[in-house]
């Protein structure tokens, strides 16, 4: 079988310093449907990135149809024959499936006018030619997201695409799509198209791939055949590392639960079950870790814990009061605390100050204001504090907060939360993107808070973050909890590896814990 | 050096933008004056050669200062309402029907006509407040509306039942004197509004810097993801922004009927909400630069009308460059160059000194 | 009959209601079609003042209403293209940039009235040419419809052309067909390969076209000479107009047509009770209210879609 495209010593390295792709190689043989698979932040993303040309490796080369060959832009991509169908569908919604077809190659009757009967021609052609059946003439808004994924793949093969990408394309289908989806590749494959596909759902990929590439930590594991390889395996090669620090034993004096959840279950608008029966309890003095791939209902899940999302079924108590559908601020109240996963879109406003980032919470209570006039210097003394104690290195706490590293802003979010004095603290992702001294820090402070008699819920894509701090684990998968470990510390990230990526499951699994 | 340019980018990328609006001014004038050299020091120094010309100078400062209050507190939230023309017009004219049919002693009356006028000015910005918190309806498009809804309202109020019939054109009962506010300096028609006005810059700075409401308005406007998560209703920050740029753009339009006129005589409406667009712009939604930048356009547009009446040249001129400047202040990418450039030296700087 | 009824169902209502409808139906079709390409153009009311002006000057000194039409067209776009320019390259707010360019072209136009005619208030000094009226030789004698269809402006028979134009550019062409990708969903546009900023713009160099029409009709269709706010916020009412009809070509003129027939009804309801300023104000308030049915079926359609229960797809 001749190779198709071959990447070659791929390095990839961000603005920002981090590094993507470290001597990266990739094989693609011809007519297969070759799967590549790695956690979050594996590299995988970026390594598809550079093949449809929306970023440039700073070392390596790609060789596509045995010639050495240069991708600087999504266009020549296309032009080589290399399509690409994104998580994020590329289509206009209130255009129909036709013109989505014929965006930018526009057929034209007398040079100056569309050709719409020309354009439905060729949509009911291409879907035709491929065995995928699209309306071409309904808006895409109309259509549900399986058809829409369906119209995204027709778009790249119209384009003469023979090299299909796509990014975790079950990410977003029922599972009923899915399976449309599986036998529509399947179907390419047939027609000699050949197929690279990202996912972390395992299952699928022993489903319908050739061959699967495992990368982790921006180095490529191995490329195997898919068939001489189990699902275990592939598991144990992407997460499996040696852990390289020590546990601190927990103390065992553990009280009630502070956060209970029960039944929680969400739909999103595109009818896709996100979240299914999640149950769990956060007791006072213990750390709760939530291990999944991102992208498995984790952020919904603490968006409606801090209520910032509504359930469609399902309720919430915090230390005894029900919460479910409660605001925001309501539930601040009871005493909970949120390190949230995307810190410059929820944890902070950018422009504002350090000191007027840190009150949020708190601008209204009494030692920061008086009848509704803020005391600036009560606020800029307890900032000087907080960023003594928590280290902080901002210039002032008057400058923005966007003159601040990554790290630093972490510790503003960080510091305002835990200073708060919660009973409970939701933390999610908390050291994503920080520097080593940082996320040290941040760790150090969260068993503090365990230590001090609080109920820490965590949930992480950073498998050591949650073996470094949990007392139990719980594992996510397609919204579901199927795993529970309720004790740890023997366990390691291999075991941990084929919950997180669909292989493995228990039956019914909740966190509740049994007084 | 090049620090202090960066801490102050914004301040010196808006006055850079002024100086050349000044500099287009000198060309045009040369270009179109007869006489430039005349010209020019009747645009530059007009406003300050007379007693009168001055005070007119001070005089048109109350009503934009106003507006450009009311605007930037919207704006500071992130609002996009323009509502503070139709609130100012349907204001003074309801303002003007109350104190045209009561009497009181003037130290109720004048309090309680502005009040008048500053609910009736809140109460319409409520309208577009609601709907883009309830329904995200554009409120740039529904406070336009209602402006447009306002001026006809006033006007069929004013022209229908409030009308001086005696006078010789559509003009309004004159209020009576105890709803007149006075003079401070006399000669002149420099009123106590002017001074209100500048209160109320006070005021609206204290609001927005030093209360919790007002950092809830900001905050809001800076992340609105951050203000929910933070607990913030923004919701009710949202219709509350639009209703204080009601109130105190109909507080402004009464005080310039009570303190220039003393009747409603707007048959056209006056356009001082869009001058507060203005110098919210150019202010950057700062109280205390909003005052700067109205009296720099009060100071334009008195030197506009000295230039239009001693010589050759149209005051329409004034409007050319404030809108050059406006579109300088606005272009993000004005000397951006500038400040990249700055920026990666001090870095550049800040890694050799370590 | 009532007379009020009477002057309504006459003919020269309807003749009126077109009249007026045509400086209102030229902007809004450049907003709308702004607005497509998700860059909303406010600056209509600008371009029809520096277009009337332009018009009315060069067909003072030339006499040549083809010259005349050319230079309105021209000034006209080159302010939308200043808005373009502030706008895709400098970055700057389009709302903003727009607010400041309506200033720009009150300003400028009187300062070049000024100059040309030493008259600050108006070019009445001026001869300046009307554009033409125009009898269509077989209706003009139908009964009923000839009175109202026959005997209008040229420019007025362009408004309804250029209602097609609209509607022709934006279904039937290439180009209409990126704008209105661009609108929806500009990531997706980029991904095929076209440039947005680019497409941007030639969405506003066409609103600056249709806008320029608007103004030209305004000065040398309506009455033969430019003043100071001789477009009396017509730019800020297409901006409702082109809402109101979601700026789709039908809508808009739908619209269109509905503010000309309420502002043509104003002087025929001079002799009756209702003021006249409640007629005026008509068309804003439809356009309010109209604006919040929108946006709640919106949100209740947004709303619908998260169902409690079972969805498709669970075992």
């Amino acid at each position: 079988m001749e190779t198709i495209l071959e990447a070659r010593n791929i390095l990839m390295i961000y603005e920002d310093g981090v590094v993507a792709n470290r001597d990266v190689s990739l094989s693609v043989e011809a007519n297969t449907i070759h799967a590549v698979v790695g956690e979050n932040g594996a590299g995988k993303s970026t390594l598809m990135k550079i093949l449809f040309g929306i970023r440039q490796p700073q070392q390596g080369e790609i060789v596509y149809k045995g010639r050495k060959v240069q991708i600087r832009s999504p266009h020549e991509a296309i032009r080589l024959g290399i399509g690409m169908v994104h998580q994020h569908l590329m289509l206009a919604p209130d255009l129909t499936v036709a013109e989505n077809m014929v965006l930018g190659v526009e057929p034209r009757s007398a040079r100056l006018f569309l050709d719409t009967r020309k354009a439905l021609a060729i949509t009911e052609r291409v879907s035709r030619e491929f065995g995928m059946d699209v309306p071409a003439d309904r808006k895409i808004k109309d259509l549900p997201i399986g058809v829409r994924q369906r119209v995204e793949i027709l778009k790249a093969l119209y384009r003469n695409a023979e090299l299909l990408i796509l990014d975790e394309p079950t990410a977003v289908l029922t599972p009923q799509e899915a399976e449309g989806l599986f036998k529509t590749l399947l179907d390419l494959k047939a027609h000699g198209k050949t197929i690279i596909f990202i996912s972390h759902k395992l299952k699928e990929v022993k489903r319908i791939a050739d061959r699967v590439t495992v990368m982790r930590d921006a180095r490529v594991i191995t490329t195997r055949e898919a068939e001489g390889i189990s699902e275990h395996e592939i598991a144990y090669l992407m997460v499996g590392r040696e852990i390289s620090f020590e546990r601190i034993p927990a103390p065992r004096a553990v009280g009630n639960p502070l956060l209970t959840v029960r039944g929680l279950s969400l739909v999103n608008d595109e009818n896709v079950r996100v979240l299914s029966n999640v149950s769990f309890d956060v007791r006072a003095g213990e750390i709760l870790g939530l291990a999944g791939v991102e992208g498995n209902g984790q952020t919904e899940l603490v968006r409606i814990l801090t209520g910032l999302l509504p359930a469609s079924a399902g309720h919430v108590s915090i230390r005894g009061t029900p919460v479910t559908g409660l605001s925001p601020r309501a539930i601040r109240e009871t005493g909970t605390a949120h390190i949230p996963e995307d810190r410059m879109e929820d944890g902070a406003a950018a422009e504002a100050s350090l000191q007027e980032n840190i009150i949020i919470d708190r601008y209204y209570k009494k030692d920061f204001s008086r009848r509704m006039r803020l005391l600036w210097r009560s606020i800029a003394q307890h900032s000087l504090e907080l960023v003594s104690r928590f280290n902080i290195l901002a210039l002032s706490p008057r400058a923005a907060v966007s003159s601040l590293s990554g790290g630093n802003i972490q510790k503003v979010v960080v510091a305002r939360e835990l200073s708060s004095n919660p009973e409970v603290v939701i933390a999610s992702q908390p050291t994503r993107g920080i520097d080593v001294g940082s996320e040290e820090m941040v760790h150090n402070l969260l068993r503090e808070a365990r230590d001090n008699g609080k109920a820490v819920f965590l949930t992480s894509a950073d498998l050591d973050e949650i073996l470094k701090l949990s007392n139990r684990i719980l594992v996510i998968y397609n919204g579901e909890l199927v795993a529970h470990f309720r004790e740890v510390a023997n366990i390691s990230a291999k075991d941990l590896g084929p919950y997180m990526l669909g292989v493995q499951r228990e039956e019914a699994v909740s966190g509740e814990v049994r007084p | 050096m090049e620090k202090f340019v960066l801490k102050y980018f914004n301040l010196i990328r808006t006055i850079i933008a002024i100086l050349i609006g000044l500099v287009i001014s000198v060309c045009l004038i040369y270009l179109v004056s007869k006489d430039p050299g005349f010209s020019l020091k009747q645009f530059l120094l007009g406003p300050f050669l007379s007693r009168g010309r001055f005070s007119n100078m001070i005089e048109s400062l109350s009503p934009i200062l106003f507006c450009g209050l009311a605007i930037a507190v919207a704006f500071q939230a992130r609002q996009f309402n323009v509502g503070a023309e139709g609130s100012l017009f349907l204001g003074a004219a309801v303002g003007t029907a109350f104190a045209v049919s009561t009497r009181m002693p003037i130290f109720l009356h004048i309090p309680l006509v502005l009040l008048v006028a500053g609910v009736v000015g809140a109460a319409w910005n409520y309208i577009p407040g609601l709907l883009k918190a309830r329904w995200n309806a554009s409120e740039l498009v529904s406070s336009l509306m209602m402006n447009y809804v306002a001026y006809f309202l006033g006007l069929y109020l004013i022209n229908f039942h409030f009308r001086d019939k005696a006078a010789g054109y559509l003009v309004s009962l004159q209020l009576p004197q105890t709803a007149w506010l006075q003079q401070f300096i006399p000669d002149t028609r420099m009123h106590w509004g002017i001074v209100l006005s500048l209160v109320f810059a006070v005021l609206v700075w204290f609001f927005l810097y030093h209360s919790t409401t007002g950092y809830e308005v900001r905050m809001t406007g800076y992340n609105e993801k951050f203000a929910r998560f933070g607990g913030i209703r923004v919701s009710r920050i949202v219709i509350l922004s639009q209703v204080i740029l009601g109130l105190i753009a109909g507080i402004g339009g009464m005080t310039e009927v009570m303190g220039i006129h003393h009747r409603f005589n707007w048959q056209i409406s006056p356009g001082y909400g869009w001058d507060g667009v203005i110098v919210a712009i150019i202010g950057r939604n700062h109280p205390l630069l909003i005052v700067a930048a109205s009296l720099f356009l009060a100071y334009m547009r008195v030197g506009g009308q000295v230039l239009t009446l001693m010589s050759d040249v149209p005051a329409e001129m004034v409007t050319v460059i404030q809108s050059v400047i406006i579109l300088l202040i606005t272009a993000e990418a004005f000397l951006s160059r500038w400040r990249y450039g700055i920026t990666v030296r001090e870095a550049a700087r800040k890694v050799a000194a370590r | 009959m009532n007379p009020l009824l009477k002057s309504i169902l006459s003919t020269e209502f309807g003749f009126a209601i077109l009249r007026v409808m045509t400086p209102l139906l030229f902007p809004a079709l450049g907003v709308a079609i702004s607005a497509l390409a998700g860059a909303t153009n406010i600056a209509l009311e600008g371009i029809m003042i520096v277009s009337a002006c332009a018009g009315v000057l060069v067909s003072a000194f030339t006499h040549s209403l083809v010259l005349s039409l050319f230079a309105g067209l021209a000034a006209g776009i080159a302010l939308a293209a200043l808005l373009g320019y502030f706008h895709l390259k400098l970055r700057a707010d389009i709302f903003l940039a727009a607010i400041a360019l309506n200033l720009f072209a009150a300003g400028i136009s009187i300062v070049f009235l000024f100059l040309f005619t030493g008259d600050k208030g108006s070019t009445s000094s001026l001869k300046s040419q009307l554009f033409p009226a125009v009898d269509i030789p077989l209706l003009q004698n139908v009964p009923v419809l000839g009175p109202i269809f026959s005997g209008h402006n040229i420019l007025t028979y362009a408004s309804i052309v250029s209602v097609f134009l609209y509607w022709l550019i934006t279904f039937k062409t290439p180009l209409g067909l990126r704008i209105r990708a661009v609108g929806q969903n500009p990531d997706a546009a980029q991904s095929v390969g076209i440039n947005v900023n680019r497409t941007r713009m030639y969405a506003l160099l066409l609103s600056g076209f249709f806008g320029s029409l608007g103004g030209l009709y305004l000065c040398m269709g309506y009455v033969s000479w430019f003043a100071r706010d001789i477009s009396a916020g017509r730019g800020f009412i297409a901006i409702a107009a082109a809402t109101l009809g979601g700026n789709l070509p039908l809508g808009t003129f739908l619209s269109s047509l509905l503010f000309g027939a309420v502002n043509a009804l104003a002087n025929y309801l001079a002799p009756l009770k209702v003021p006249s300023e409640f007629i005026q104000m008509t068309p804003y308030l439809a356009t309010a209210v109209a604006l919040a049915i929108y946006a709640a079926q919106a949100m209740r359609k947004r709303r619908r879609k998260v169902r409690e229960g079972a969805p498709e797809g669970t075992p």
